[in-house]
């Protein structure tokens, strides 16, 4: 999608965990003018809340640092959401992408980046160690 | 208080509440686990009812627990998860691990 967006938000929140449920509710009101039915809004608010866990738990393991979410609505009924932050970074994004791979602990099940692509139509992760990673994600909303 | 529990003793039923989600599930685990200690529970019952979202945290809520109930020589069971929370369940196999039972469509959540 390379084409301008119709609309557009962007906001930036720390990366604390208590705001993970307003990241994803805010990408959802956003994207609500899109007419979308209630599972495509959940859809949508289970992958936004695993990009935000993921900047949380792994790109500031030890600080709070930002957090910047871009909506875009463009034509033919698309959203595209990009969770951005300026953290640690990933070294092996294709690793880190394989379901159940973690580093995050025991209680962490290692599915965010499979959850990300179940319930998109399109997932791009871009990362720079020491630089921070980018996660981009498509989405179709279906016309009624 | 985001989790409810009744025990027996042998039977603990968890009645979780609200979104789960990396911010909630640490706490929610602590209240399941601090129940399970004793050791003598045979059953642990997840009741989903009011959880009106989860995402992958609440996976690793359910492997834990599903971990531990083994390790206790137990059993788990997953009630009345609504149909988001069972698509995300199915990305890990939970059906695989525990006897899952679907609910209701629920009334619709605020977007």
């Amino acid at each position: 999608m390379k084409r301008k967006a119709e609309n557009e938000v962007k906001l930036t929140l720390p990366s604390r965990s208590s705001n993970e449920s307003y990241a994803r509710v805010a990408v959802a009101a956003f994207a609500a003018q899109l007419d979308p039915t209630l599972e495509e809004i959940n859809d949508l608010k289970t992958a936004v809340s695993e990009a935000v866990t993921n900047c949380i738990v792994h790109a500031y393991p030890d600080r709070i640092g930002p957090v910047t979410i871009t909506v875009g609505l463009y034509a033919g009924n698309r959203v595209r959401v990009q969770v951005r932050d300026k953290g640690v970074g990933i070294a092996d994004v294709k690793q880190a992408m394989e379901p159940l791979f973690t580093t995050g602990g025991g209680e962490r099940a290692g599915l965010g980046f499979a959850v990300m692509q179940t319930f998109t139509d399109r997932l791009r992760v871009r990362s720079a160690p020491g630089k921070g990673t980018a996660v981009i994600m498509e989405k179709e909303i279906r016309k009624r | 208080m985001s989790v409810r529990i009744q025990s027996d003793g042998q039977t603990v039923t968890a009645y979780l509440e609200g979104e789960i989600d990396h911010h909630t599930a640490a706490e929610m685990r602590r209240a399941i686990d601090d129940e399970l200690q004793c050791g003598t529970v045979k059953l642990l019952i997840l009741d989903f009812r009011d959880v009106s979202f989860m995402d992958s945290s609440g996976i690793g809520l359910v492997m834990g627990r599903y971990r531990l109930m083994r390790f206790y020589d137990g059993q788990l069971q997953v009630l009345n998860t609504s149909p988001q929370i069972y698509k995300v369940m199915r990305i890990a196999g939970l059906e695989r691990l525990a006897v899952i039972e679907k609910g209701e469509m629920k009334r619709s959540d605020p977007a």
